[in-house]
């Protein structure tokens, strides 16, 4: 099911991460994935994504400009088949 | 931010490695031909259990997220438990590299109820002939035993690792279909000329029909197959094969040896290529943020002979480790090169080119007894 700017979104607490100059790293101990978090903002939007009830409004609390939001959706949309956010 | 950027961010380095290969001890209880750390005897100045568990504690603190554990026979440690013990209960997960030797019933019972542990026992051959002629008489026996023992204490998902050579390229099928009927993941990595294996490789390492058949071969198995992005050098071939495309050491991965010694990654064990000790002022995080080394090895690389070559940028020049053991330049081809660039040059080398290549620093074999007489009834 695709991820909408009105889901709800939440990290697995079995991912850590590991801020680097790009982002950070993240690492899913259960299905032992790494993935890269590219930008600081996208480490800042998947830590917060808990405090809000849906991703638009992760996306306003985090100060993501409308512009960038079709990215930063796909990118959660991936994080999400690699279980390092969950749906809900 | 492109892939091509995060690529140029990795090669500057990071703040700790993404993967960190700790090799416990030189003892083993086999003599591989291409053993990367010529393995074999204990070295009496290993680390001891407290300084290991200090190591640890420095990589928790670094938020190292696992560990690649290897030796030598690790399993031959007496601390091996408490030290992935140690390791596990700080959030470091495990993965570690073994013959299988020590791997019984109770053993394997004690891996599986342990969380954030993976195995990979190492296997050259599907049958014991093709195996047993790179890793000892026995040994696929004892690997075979590992993994039935490893079922039965379901386990679950182990890993069966090869180094691919000349002799086991037509087994790649043969591997998967043992690797499914265990339910195992199968991994496959480059042979090196590093460690005994700098002097079997010119016999072991695949032929260059050989390396095309790797590629194809990756490519139709995707990422269900594991190669430690050990492949890279044939991304010149064409289509990339899945992974990271660049040569982490020193800027992704390294490697610490039983002694507490800092290499640029687990293929050249080398005094060139050593950063510093986990034991120095400062411990590891000094070595990996400060070392000269570790620093050169983030500058810009020069693609040197390559610069002319319209596959550089997929193949990168390939592997610095199988540069440096060959005696080629490492700002040139890869003696694997797949133009053929590295066979020119390895071809025209001299009789006293070949005697003045490196050589490992560090050998831990066990010496070949001269005098041994056979045994009399």
């Amino acid at each position: 099911m695709a991820l909408t700017l009105q889901s709800a979104c939440s990290l697995s607490p079995q991912v850590a991460l590991r801020p680097e100059p790009f982002g950070a790293l993240a690492y899913h101990y259960g299905n032992r994935r790494l993935v890269f978090l590219k930008h600081p903002d996208m480490v800042t939007v998947v830590k917060s994504l808990s405090d809000h009830p849906t991703i638009a409004a992760t996306f306003d609390a985090c100060g993501i400009a409308d512009e960038r939001r079709p990215s930063f959706l796909a990118a959660l949309e991936n994080l999400t088949k690699s279980e390092i956010i969950h749906v809900g | 931010m492109s892939a091509e950027t995060l690529v140029s961010q990795l090669k500057r380095g990071l703040d700790a490695p993404i993967c960190l290969t700790w090799e416990l001890t030189y003892a083993c209880n086999l003599q591989c031909v291409h053993c990367l750390s010529s393995s074999g005897q204990r070295d009496p100045r290993e680390l001891s259990p407290a300084q290991a568990k200090a190591v640890i504690d420095e990589l928790r603190d670094l938020q190292v997220f696992y560990i690649n554990i290897g030796g030598g026979e690790p399993m031959i440690r007496r601390d091996f438990f408490d030290i992935i013990g140690h390791s596990i209960d700080n959030s470091i997960g495990v993965k570690f590299s073994t013959n299988g030797a020590y791997i019984d019933t109770d053993s394997a019972r004690r891996l599986a109820a342990m969380d954030y542990l993976d195995i990979q026992i190492s296997l050259d051959g599907t049958d014991a002939a093709t195996n047993d002629a790179v890793r000892g008489v026995g040994s696929f026996d004892t690997a075979i035993a590992a993994m039935e023992n490893l079922r039965r204490a379901n386990f679950g998902e182990f890993k069966i690792s090869v180094v691919v050579t000349r002799h086991n390229v037509d087994q790649l099928d043969d591997f998967k279909s043992l690797a499914d009927s265990y339910g195992a993941q199968l991994r496959i990595t480059r042979l090196r000329p590093a460690g005994r294996g700098a002097d079997t490789w010119h016999e072991l390492h695949p032929t260059s029909d050989q390396q095309i058949e790797i590629y194809r071969w990756l490519l139709a198995h995707g990422e269900k197959v594991l190669t430690g992005d050990s492949f890279f050098h044939l991304n010149a071939l064409g289509e990339p094969l899945p992974g990271l495309n660049l040569c982490g050491a020193g800027r992704v991965v390294c490697l610490i040896d039983p002694l507490g010694d800092v290499y640029a990654c687990p293929f050249v064990l080398h005094d060139e290529f050593r950063a510093g000790s986990v034991l120095e002022p400062g411990g590891f995080t000094k070595v990996w943020r400060e070392s000269t080394l570790f620093t050169s090895l983030r500058e810009p690389e020069s693609a040197g002979a390559c610069a002319s070559c319209g596959s550089y940028d997929a193949c990168q020049g390939g592997c610095m480790a199988a540069k440096f053991f060959t005696g080629l330049p490492l700002d040139g081809p890869d003696p694997e090169c797949v133009s053929g660039h590295g066979e020119e040059l390895l071809s025209a080398r001299t009789s006293s080119d070949v005697a003045s290549a490196p050589k490992p620093t560090s050998n831990h074999s066990r010496p070949v007894s001269l005098t041994r007489k056979p045994a009399r009834a």
